[in-house]
């Protein structure tokens, strides 16, 4: 049947000669170059919605993120480690993390490259270990935060994409990558993060004919990219 | 002498020809009491008893400001109340201002009540605590003398009902003198009601009207049977029709909204002679709803399609019959709807019952003979709900500073929160402060601070509008509004989020009987177009659903057990004697199991009969039996009297699955991680302020911002699951949506004797559930196998599979 411990490694796929595997949990990684990348983590989202509106959201989603994105470097040892903006909820909330938590990302840093790459809502450099730069390059691929017409073999997030399948009546929604022959755009890896249909005008714009979309969950499924 | 009524009035009464009721003259005599329960039939002058204290005090003409509140569980009512007293105050040549105050008032209109309230205001309990959220609440309450609570047996039992009693029990601090006046239907226990009704300790005295005559009241005869499914009653149509046709004004009844609205326009389709009828549901537009109360009450509808909306004392034109679709569910409520045939004493209410299927041809009949022996369904009374308490505690952050000490003391004079213990109190407090967290608080952010008297107040000032913006507990659905395309379109009404994020484009759907079709979502709007002729697809949006009574499920099996049920028409008696030559019949002391397949799927039926909410209970805790039993359980459906669980592999060995401790310890802990407890989650974290449904400004567009109370639920679950949210969801499933108690009442029924009926094809008490709606999805192994073979369907429909791609490199 199902070879379980490939499938829930995740989906690999090749842009531009590079062998990349779309994880399950939703993370990029590029085994060759030892590259993990990550995108949308909203680090200190409760604390920034508890500035403006006074709604005080469960501040468990820092650590819960934190955890998660461990869970992964533990089992991949990465060299570099990408995080593709929107790291931070704003650039307030890099300030809100407390002193466990700061360790905690000072201790996951340790040993490897670390770079921040900047997002709409963390623009600027943050008091952070790592490179803070607005887009790198790697071999043949480009890792910024949002997608720009035009470019091929660019590696983004920013629209925190989820696919709808439809089983009989009723349908599953999860956050998923989206690939074509140009680029791969990851989802949101924030545990306080939603998502936009990957039918919706904005990716079906940018994403070419032929996309997939690789759902993510316990084990990660591939299919082809529902378009608006 | 309390029955010397004033010259002013007294003339009025002489003129009209009218002489009070004798339960208007104990009100009257009793107009200091500080507690006071009426109940009353409708038809037989009980707003009027409520509000002569009032206007005999009034017409001294010495009273400055507001004198008193009258609280409606509908808008609708507040509206009908206040052109229903008009008239007569105008006649009396009093000098009063009558003004009523709720979600449809103008915001100008609203100013000016703050500013120089009416003497009497009528309002609803969600206008009403928006009042005391105001700095100047203090202003516009002083003088109030008498609130009065119509049909305040709708309230009694829901959060809503909880929300206006702790207002209460604030006005009454402004006011310490405020009296308080329930005035309710006939209901099986009036102590109850007066418990809730007065200010803990007060004593409430309860004066009884006479008992007018037994209603009319009988199925109605239709040459064709009831179909085997389903909640259309299309074929009943005819009969309906005729029914309209030979009398003045006919209320038609539905359970829900979708109902009503197929109904309504399988009506239109069958109308030949253009009767003038009406359609009336709180889903409409309030334009629409409003053009319909208004024609009818000039007398120009001879019909109204309509739901709860219309349940309560509305006094609308001259009905003459009544007519319930659908099961009643419940005989009190059955007994409201029939009340609202010939609303004057004495004259005997005509109804008539319309099943709209099989199962319901049998509760019908079964709520008939209940009707008849006066055996009304009694629900228990629980504790207050804590959600409603936490918006409470922050209405009042917004009236300005409150030491916490005097909150708790007011709080538990509301009687369904005399038993709350101050810890329980101060959890909610902490919530509203802190947010209450164990593992990791907001120092900065807290959205309450003691100030230095030990007072608590808002942090930021600037939050008090989005809590106001955010008061109310109706919210179990999230409702978009639907509008039609293009600039100015015309709003019609609105439907739950669940049911537009079915929607693609093209799709057509029912609503205020015509037929649109789907066009996009915008900005939280449903924007449609108009379609002629086409089919629709349904419209689903539920209204409320209840449970069928213990009692009256009692009745439908008492009933099964007699070999013959001559009350019963003969195609259904054919029926239950095809279910019992294929399969068996359901009994009290026995549970029926059904086994057999289905569309490649195992189905089983399991025949409890213990209400929807637990038989939907059931479903959760059977399949996640089944789930660990490796059957891959894949969803389930729930309904008042059968649950069914679909999935990959068959059931062999049900008492395996129903063992109590089994199911009790799942209750314990895997009900925690279901749909049902996230939807009670949604619910009391939106009443107790940590979702926002309004946001000031505009909405956002794209849902990309928002993510869904889910993951909160998920996140509380794993790192603080004894947060007072997650105590409080606990709470509130056990006494709504979960209803364990009944189930517990079932297993203790059945003793283990089950009769597991394993077949090859469906069953005739089977059939009807295949067509429910609200299917709940099981989240298991079942889900990821489905997941793979769709998506792998999907690639090789789209000519390329993974293997391709991987050598095209």
């Amino acid at each position: 049947m199902r070879d379980v411990g490939d499938m829930t490694n995740g989906h690999v796929f090749s842009l531009f000669g590079a062998q990349l595997t779309a994880r399950a949990s939703g993370v990029l990684w590029w085994a060759h170059r030892r590259i993990l990348c990550v995108s949308d983590l909203h680090l200190g989202k409760s604390d920034r919605i508890a500035r403006r509106s006074g709604t005080l959201m469960p501040p468990y989603e820092t650590s819960d993120t934190l955890l998660r994105l461990q869970a992964e470097i533990d089992v991949l040892a990465p060299a570099i480690v990408i995080c593709l903006g929107d790291s931070f909820d704003d650039l307030e909330a890099a300030d809100s993390l407390d002193a466990a938590e700061v360790q905690w990302l000072n201790k996951l840093q340790a040993g490897r490259q670390w770079i921040w790459i900047e997002g709409n809502h963390d623009p600027g450099p943050v008091e952070f270990f790592g490179q803070h730069l607005v887009e790198f390059r790697d071999g043949a691929l480009v890792f910024r935060h949002i997608s720009v017409a035009g470019e091929e073999a660019e590696v983004s997030g920013h629209y925190h994409p989820k696919a709808v399948v439809q089983l009989g009546k009723r349908s599953v929604s999860r956050p998923c990558f989206l690939y074509d022959d140009k680029r791969v755009i990851l989802p949101a890896f924030g545990t306080f993060t939603g998502g936009l249909r990957s039918d919706s005008g904005a990716l079906s714009d940018i994403m070419q004919r032929q996309a997939f979309a690789v759902l993510t969950g316990k084990i990660s499924h591939v299919m082809p990219m529902l378009r608006e | 002498m309390p029955n010397d009524l004033p010259p002013t009035l007294q003339a009025w009464f002489d003129r009209k020809g009218w002489a009070l009721h004798p339960h208007q003259l104990q009100m009257l005599a009793r107009c200091d009491a500080r507690a006071t329960l009426l109940i009353a039939p409708t038809g037989c002058g009980k707003t009027m008893a409520g509000f002569l204290p009032s206007l005999v005090e009034l017409a001294e003409g010495h009273h400055k400001g507001l004198h008193t509140l009258y609280i409606s569980p509908l808008k609708a009512l507040a509206t009908d109340i206040k052109r229903n007293l008009r008239a007569p105050v105008a006649e009396m040549g009093l000098d009063l201002r009558i003004e009523d105050r709720t979600g449809d008032t103008s915001a100008t209109q609203k100013r000016k009540q703050r500013a120089d309230p009416p003497h009497i205001l009528l309002t609803t309990p969600e206008s009403l605590a928006l009042l005391t959220s105001y700095s100047d609440a203090h202003r516009i309450f002083s003088g109030l003398k008498r609130v009065v609570v119509d049909e305040i047996h709708a309230l009694s039992e829901s959060k809503r009902g909880d929300q206006l009693m702790l207002a209460l029990a604030a006005l009454q601090r402004l006011c310490p003198n405020m009296q308080r006046v329930g005035l309710s239907a006939t209901v099986e226990d009036p102590h109850a009601i007066s418990m809730f009704l007065a200010c803990y300790p007060d004593t409430c005295e309860i004066i009884h009207a006479a008992a007018g005559p037994l209603p009319d009241i009988e199925m109605l005869q239709i040459d064709v049977p009831a179909p085997w499914s389903g909640g259309g009653a299309s074929y009943a149509i005819p009969a309906v029709l005729l029914e309209v046709a030979r009398h003045k004004t006919t209320l038609i009844f539905h359970n829900t909204r979708a109902q009503a609205e197929i109904f309504f326009r399988n009506l239109w389709l069958a109308n030949e002679t253009d009767l003038p009828i009406g359609i009336h549901h709180g889903s409409l537009s309030r334009d629409q709803r409003a053009r319909v109360e208004e024609a009818m009450v000039r007398g120009q509808l001879r019909a109204i399609v309509c739901t709860g909306s219309l349940d309560l004392g509305i006094d609308w034109g001259d009905v003459d019959l009544v007519i319930q679709v659908g099961a009643p569910k419940n005989v009190k409520r059955l007994l409201q709807r029939i009340g609202r045939a010939n609303h004057c004493f004495n004259t005997p209410s005509k109804a008539r019952l319309v099943p709209a299927n099989r199962f319901e041809v049998v509760e019908c009949v079964a709520a008939l003979e209940a009707v008849r022996a006066h055996d009304l369904d009694g629900d228990p009374y629980g504790k207050g709900s804590r959600d409603v308490l936490c918006q409470h505690i922050l209405i009042t952050a917004c009236a300005g500073p409150f030491a916490a000490d005097n909150l708790y003391a007011q709080v538990i004079t509301v009687g369904r929160y005399t038993g709350l213990s101050r810890s329980e109190f101060d959890d909610c407090l902490e919530f509203c402060a802190t947010g209450g967290y164990a593992l990791k608080g907001y120092d900065r952010w807290r959205r309450l601070l003691q100030t230095s008297d030990r007072k608590w107040q808002l942090r930021d000032p600037r939050t008090a509008q989005r809590i106001r913006m955010n008061i109310g507990t109706i919210q179990d659905t999230d409702l978009l509004k639907v509008r039609l395309r293009g600039r100015g379109g015309k709003s019609l009404g609105e439907v739950e989020e669940a049911f537009a994020a079915t929607l693609s484009l093209g799709d057509t759907f029912l609503i205020g009987g015509q037929v649109v079709c789907y066009e996009g979502l915008r900005e939280m709007t449903v924007e449609v177009s108009q379609k002629s002729g086409k089919k629709p697809k349904i419209a689903t949006f539920s209204g409320t659903k209840f449970a069928t009574s213990t009692q009256l499920s009692k009745r439908i099996l008492d009933g099964l057990k007699r070999l013959d049920w001559p009350e019963l028409p003969l195609y259904m008696r054919n029926w239950i004697s095809l279910q019992r030559q294929v399969s068996k019949l359901p009994q009290v002391d026995r549970l029926l199991v059904e086994t057999f397949p289905y569309e490649g799927r195992s189905t089983s039926v399991f025949y409890g009969f213990a209400g929807r909410n637990a038989m939907q209970t059931l479903g959760l805790l059977l399949s996640k039996r089944m789930e660990d039993a490796g059957l891959a359980p894949l969803g389930f459906v729930a309904t008042d009297y059968a649950v069914m669980i679909w999935g990959l592999e068959p059931v062999t060995d049900p008492a395996a699955l129903l063992g109590a401790q089994g199911l009790r310890d799942g209750l314990e802990t895997w009900l925690a991680g279901n749909a049902v407890m996230k939807r009670t989650f949604r619910t009391s974290a939106v009443i107790a302020g940590l979702i926002e449904r309004n946001l000031p400004g505009s909405r956002k567009s794209g849902r990309q911002a928002t993510f869904s109370s889910d993951i909160l639920y998920d996140t509380l679950l794993k790192y603080d699951p004894e947060h007072v949210l997650m105590q409080i969801t606990r709470e509130e499933a056990r006494k709504g949506l979960v209803d364990f108690d009944r189930i517990e009442e079932m297993l203790k029924r059945i003793s283990g004797r089950i009769d597991h009926v394993v077949l090859e094809r469906v069953t005739p008490f089977a059939a009807p559930l295949l067509l429910e709606m609200g299917r709940v999805p099981v989240k298991g192994q079942a889900e990821e196998q489905l997941l793979a073979e769709e998506t792998a369907k999907l690639m090789q429909a789209s000519g390329i599979n993974q293997i391709d791609l991987m050598r095209s490199e």
